[in-house]
């Protein structure tokens, strides 16, 4: 379902991906982890047309990003770290948009967001402005949204982040029964190991820029003879922490208070 | 070209618009206060120097202001939905980025022009007169040309720009000049050499004269000049937006 070869992306000097490449088959839920800074976002956004990657191949649901973009975006639906609702519109609003763009057709996409919404528990919040939601009500909805368009991948760029573990387990049973039910192949990012351990098939540990494991979490647990992935996962990566320079994203919202009408 | 993409972008701009009541009420302010101001302030003098009344040339002025901040703040807005998230939403959307660009622009400058319908309703309030219901489909062209232009200049200078830092510095040293320069406040004629250039290069200018000839009769330059003048430099600056707008990475 997404296959990847060879794929590099660099930044002026910086080398963000550096010659990765690997496979997840159809109906797989497959984690991609790394610390900070590893390149884990690029390579989503590299995957979901927001980048063009330097060198390399890339192919979703058999699809070149490069020469069919639209037929790469109809393929994926996601979930960015941020949020990417408009706050000024209610939840069902943000799901007619999304049908609209996608051009689902209307009586698919009325009986499609009613289906969703009931399933993410928001039918009943479907006329409240997005900014009254919580985080784990905002992180459903985009789910819900994700969805609309009968995507064959779902990408979920840290999907529970900041949630509280109630949220978290929801939210994994909502994936898992989308994998189950619709076939939905998973490609998830996340900083919670045991999340990838209990959930993932399949997993890829990237650290600055390359791929330095991948296999299922047994595999890799008996490769660096741990008895946790978290445990592999930091021997894999070492102990320091990862510094980041703060992007303008993290600048504009400590000054988002002051500048919001 | 996707109409429906164009027309849910469109869309999208004006329920934000008018959901807002608070930003709409809060951007009438500064039109109110100078119209108060510098209308009835300057009116004695305006009158004593032989130039008639100076609400009456003022408001086309001020109406064109209202438009020009709603414009470019509306399509400045595109750095927040890029920071936080929206425009990736469409953007990872099987649409072209024209489209995107189109629509939210052509929503921006609705929302702007709605905007100096109001102002012109507050100011006739006020005592700004118009000479003939005839011309004011020619006013509302006017209207359009300046809102889609300065929606298209905020677009493109969005596209360019990382965060907000630089935000204050387009107020100053881009959109007050255009604005203060554009003849919205003085009549352009006897002008010293520098300034009666500049004006002459401000866009804003040809919109002020279109305006005001349009509402009043009077006017600096013959009508197809303004028009011109508007059109193709609405023309040249939507290209440039829309250029910069499909380069955006995020």
């Amino acid at each position: 379902m997404i296959t990847v070869k060879n794929l590099s992306k660099k930044f002026d000097k910086f080398i963000a991906v550096d010659d990765i490449s690997f496979d997840v088959d159809k109906g797989e839920i497959f984690a991609f982890l790394g610390p900070n800074g590893a390149g884990k976002t690029t390579t989503i956004k590299m995957l979901t047309t927001l980048l063009k990657p330097t060198h390399g191949e890339i192919l979703i649901n058999n699809f070149n990003p490069i020469d069919h973009e639209d037929k790469v975006r109809s393929s994926f639906g996601i979930v960015f770290q941020d949020p990417s609702l408009d706050d000024d519109l209610t939840a069902l609003e943000n799901m007619e948009f999304h049908g609209v763009l996608y051009s689902v057709p209307k009586i698919t996409r009325r009986e499609r967001i009613k289906e969703l919404l009931t399933f993410v528990e928001l039918w009943d919040r479907r006329n409240d402005l997005v900014k009254t939601f919580s985080g784990g009500m905002k992180r459903r909805l985009e789910i819900a949204r994700g969805l609309l368009h009968h995507p064959k991948i779902f990408f979920l760029d840290e999907p529970t982040q900041g949630l509280d573990p109630q949220t978290r387990n929801h939210m994994w049973e909502y994936i898992k029964e989308l994998n189950k039910k619709e076939g939905i192949t998973i490609f998830f990012t996340t900083h919670y190991m045991e999340e990838a351990e209990k959930h993932a098939g399949r997993v890829a540990i990237i650290d600055r820029g390359k791929i330095i494991a991948q296999g299922t979490s047994d595999k890799l647990m008996k490769d660096t003879k741990t008895k946790s992935l978290e445990e592999a996962f930091l021997k894999l990566t070492g102990h320091g922490i990862r510094e980041e320079e703060a992007s303008a994203t993290d600048r504009m919202r400590q000054n988002k208070r002051m500048w919001r009408r | 070209m996707k109409l429906s993409t164009i027309y849910i972008l469109w869309y999208r701009q004006l329920k934000k618009y008018f959901r807002s009541k608070a930003r709409m009420i809060g951007s009438l302010g500064q039109p109110i206060l100078f119209l108060v101001a510098l209308g009835f302030g300057f009116g004695p003098i305006y009158a004593k120097a032989g130039g008639g009344n100076y609400i009456e040339f003022l408001a086309p002025g001020i109406i064109a202001m209202s438009i020009l901040f709603t414009a470019v703040f509306t399509g400045i807005e595109i750095i927040w939905d890029r920071q936080f998230g929206f425009l990736k939403e469409t953007l990872v959307a099987p649409v072209s980025r024209l489209d995107i660009m189109i629509g939210r622009t052509l929503g921006g400058a609705t929302v702007s022009v709605f905007q100096g319908i109001i102002v012109l309703i507050l100011a006739m309030i006020l005592g700004f007169k118009i000479n003939s219901i005839w011309t004011v489909p020619l006013a509302l062209l006017f209207m359009i040309l300046i809102a889609i232009m300065f929606t298209a200049l905020g677009t493109a200078i969005a596209s360019v720009l990382e965060d907000m830092q630089a935000f204050p510095l387009i107020i100053n040293f881009v959109i007050m000049p255009i604005f203060f320069l554009s003849g919205a406040l003085f009549p352009l004629t006897g002008l010293p050499g520098a300034i009666g250039i500049i004006t002459r290069i401000d866009p804003l200018t040809y919109g002020v004269d279109g305006l005001r000839f349009a509402f009043t009769g009077a006017a600096q330059f013959l009508l197809a000049t303004d028009l011109i003048v508007l059109v193709a430099l609405g023309a040249i600056i939507t290209s440039i937006g829309a250029y910069l707008f499909s380069k955006i990475q995020i």
